[in-house]
């Protein structure tokens, strides 16, 4: 019993924090009609002009990276296409 | 100017009900003529909670069919000068009314009264789609758990889709020692998450239960903490600036000593 007299425990109400802004912000994305979805569409374009991916293989999701929200893009490139840029650097990306 | 109030939540139990005949006595009270409806048909409560159940003669499904007209279905507070209940129909379902005819029926109650409180069933579908039609204003009830805090930013987003610009937020059954602990999200913690305007807090308070199985709405007595906090944002609505209650409470030695005792 002493014990828990030096033990400093996390707040729950820091846990409950968190866990609803992770939460919140999926819901208010998935929510607004669409948004993802645009979201995606025009990171696609942006990359696209510099290499070529593979659409079908695109994943968007969210994740806690170090307690902190991350939208994790996993993308994968088919090839770099010529003449893109001359310091080539993209490759499999996260964002 | 009259006005029409909508009170929702989108999760149950979180204090709607309670919060509209608070509010609806509170507005009569401080001298305004006020009309509380239950849009929750088919689960009717609101008036058990103001006491008024043996009194229905007609309800809300009754005036939209035309089976009576609106001064029929409206039941007078005897207790309270200016104060009205609209009760819901019980035996039908949500279906029974639609959006247009709510509009309506708020629009003919406007017209001789003040304040008009809906108070909105939980859940997001026709019920919720008929209570807020109507209204000019719109107050979204939660507490201080998860799942009311993320139903009220659902709601939220439902509002301001259907046009209310400034949702108004009540932290509904606040534990001060809870929140002294840490083992309670605080008003600050809320606001920050939810991003609304906050009209209210309201301590938990067991008076509530006291007052819910007598029918008399806590802000008739001078003794509830709640029913203090009622008080206030019946003010508030009516435009005055009035501050929030302190609700802090330090832990005591005792206090700490209690809980670990509780806990081993």
């Amino acid at each position: 019993m002493v014990f828990n007299w030096f033990r400093q425990k996390t707040k729950t109400k820091d846990v409950a924090k968190d866990r609803l802004r992770v939460v919140l912000m999926q819901d208010r994305l998935s929510l607004s009609h669409g948004i993802m979805e645009e979201m995606k569409d025009e990171v696609i374009t942006a990359i696209s002009k510099y290499v070529e991916i593979d659409r079908p293989g695109i994943e968007f999701s969210w994740k806690e990276i170090d307690k902190r929200r991350a939208l994790v893009a996993n993308i994968p490139v088919i090839s770099i296409k010529r003449g893109a840029t001359s310091n080539d650097r993209v490759t499999q990306r996260s964002y | 100017m009259s006005q029409a109030i909508v009170i929702t939540s989108g999760k149950g139990g979180v204090g709607k009900t309670t919060t509209t005949a608070n509010l609806g006595v509170a507005l009569a009270l401080s001298g305004a003529k006020v009309v509380v409806v239950d849009a929750d048909i088919g689960l009717r409560n609101l008036d058990v909670v103001m006491g008024l159940e043996n009194r229905i003669v007609y309800d809300l499904v009754d005036v939209v069919e035309g089976y009576c007209r609106l001064r029929q279905a409206l039941i007078k507070d005897k207790r309270v000068d200016g104060l009205f209940l609209l009760p819901a129909a019980q035996t039908k379902d949500k279906n029974a009314v639609n959006p247009e005819q709510m509009k309506e029926l708020i629009g003919a109650l406007k017209e001789e009264h003040d304040y008009i409180i809906v108070d909105c069933p939980a859940g997001i579908e026709q019920g919720f789609r008929n209570a807020i039609s109507g209204a000019d204003r719109a107050v979204i009830v939660t507490t201080p758990e998860v799942s009311a805090v993320r139903d009220a930013d659902r709601i939220t987003g439902l509002l301001e889709a259907s046009g209310f610009e400034k949702p108004e937020l009540i932290i509904n059954r606040i534990k001060p020692r809870m929140v002294a602990r840490g083992d309670m999200m605080d008003i600050p913690d809320i606001i920050d998450i939810l991003a609304i305007d906050l009209l209210g807090v309201v301590p938990d308070d067991d008076y509530i239960v006291v007052s819910t199985n007598r029918g008399e709405p806590a802000v008739m007595t001078d003794n509830s903490r709640a029913g203090e906090a009622y008080r206030n944002i019946a003010r508030r609505i009516r435009g005055e600036e009035v501050p929030f209650l302190d609700l802090s409470e330090k832990e005591t030695i005792w206090s700490r000593l209690r809980r670990l005792m509780r806990r081993n």
